[in-house]
């Protein structure tokens, strides 16, 4: 029951998430090419100033040893850094998010908001996830 | 309520809405110190469905079953947006993107994105399959091996300040420009 309530709680964080996708229209395709065509701010106000309010609670969080309601310290672990990993595939996700107009968020809400062929994207993305974990002991990191 | 519900079924302006993506980061550290990320939900989808399973995918998905609650939270989202917010608006897109997407020959520039994302029968073209499948394909390869996406690196890596992020934006960025000038239009002509 409690990993029930668990869930809950982190169904209810995203569907928040999905409300402000939408709402931010980060889930238009024309909104993406607009901003790889560097016409309009409205991307790169959202993207800014979603970054500096996430820096600010971090910084706030461990400067003041926050506890999350599960009880633990807050300590944000950073992800490994990855020369080659990083901006090769950083490089072809980008390619793919031109192409279909959407990041994984949005491929999600996208589904939600009733666009159903982004099934096909979910489905591309998914057999992407599967290639990748074949080839991947032969790709550099 | 009634004004609180109009009220929210304008356009959000990008000060709104940005801030509220941001607050993403403490929400999800201060609900169970949880890292917020979108694109590994993928990889545990592959590792719980698939039979024959690469190391890759050979690992306790459950234990990330918080994550697919996300994004299932994320589905329910974005069908409440649409359905009682007016989430699939026009969005208010300048004159020089307006004019852009004209040149590539789309007159039908409403909802969200275009006819592909629209309906099946534009799905089940060559334009709409490669935009979509090889779209799609591209993503869930590239934030594997970049491990991570907008959500994981460029929301809450940059705010780590996560040297890694900034490479892996950098790249999103430089393959994005490049598919959205070259790739796109050609895709689109099809």
């Amino acid at each position: 029951m409690k990993n029930i309530l668990d869930l809950l709680k982190y169904l209810v964080i995203g569907a928040f998430f999905g409300l402000v996708l939408v709402k931010a229209e980060v889930v238009s395709w024309f909104r993406i090419q607009e901003m790889f065509h560097f016409q309009s701010f409205h991307m790169y106000g959202i993207i800014g100033s979603a970054v500096v309010v996430g820096a600010i609670s971090v910084y706030l969080l461990i400067k003041f040893k926050a506890k999350a309601f599960t009880g633990e310290r807050v300590n944000p672990q950073p992800k490994e850094f990855q020369k080659v990993g990083n901006l090769a595939g950083g490089a072809v996700f980008g390619l793919g998010w031109a192409l279909t107009g959407a990041c994984p968020g949005p491929l999600y809400a996208l589904l939600g908001a009733g666009f159903y062929p982004i099934l096909l994207a979910i489905g591309g993305t998914l057999l992407g996830v599967w290639v990748y974990a074949l080839v991947k002991p032969k790709l550099p990191h | 309520m009634d004004a609180v519900i109009q009220l929210l079924s304008q356009p959000w302006p990008w000060w709104v809405s940005g801030p509220l993506l941001g607050l993403m980061v403490p929400i999800l550290l201060l609900a169970g110190n949880k890292e917020f990320g979108i694109s590994s939900t993928f990889r545990h989808i592959c590792s719980a469905l698939l039979p024959f399973k690469p190391n890759y995918l050979q690992y306790d998905w459950k234990k990330s079953a918080w994550q697919l609650a996300l994004a299932a939270g994320t589905v329910l989202g974005g069908f409440l947006a649409v359905y009682f917010f007016q989430g699939a608006q026009t969005p208010q897109i300048s004159s020089e993107a307006r004019g852009l997407f004209l040149s590539w020959g789309m007159v039908n520039q409403l909802s969200l994105g275009p006819d592909f994302l629209q309906s099946w029968s534009s799905a089940f073209t060559l334009t709409g399959l490669l935009s979509l499948v090889l779209g799609g394909f591209l993503v869930g390869f590239g934030t594997r091996w970049a491990n991570g996406c907008t959500s994981g690196h460029a929301i809450m890596g940059l705010s780590l300040l996560n040297p890694g992020s900034f490479v892996a934006v950098v790249g999103f960025f430089a393959g994005g420009t490049l598919a959205s000038w070259y790739l796109v239009p050609f895709i689109l002509g099809l």
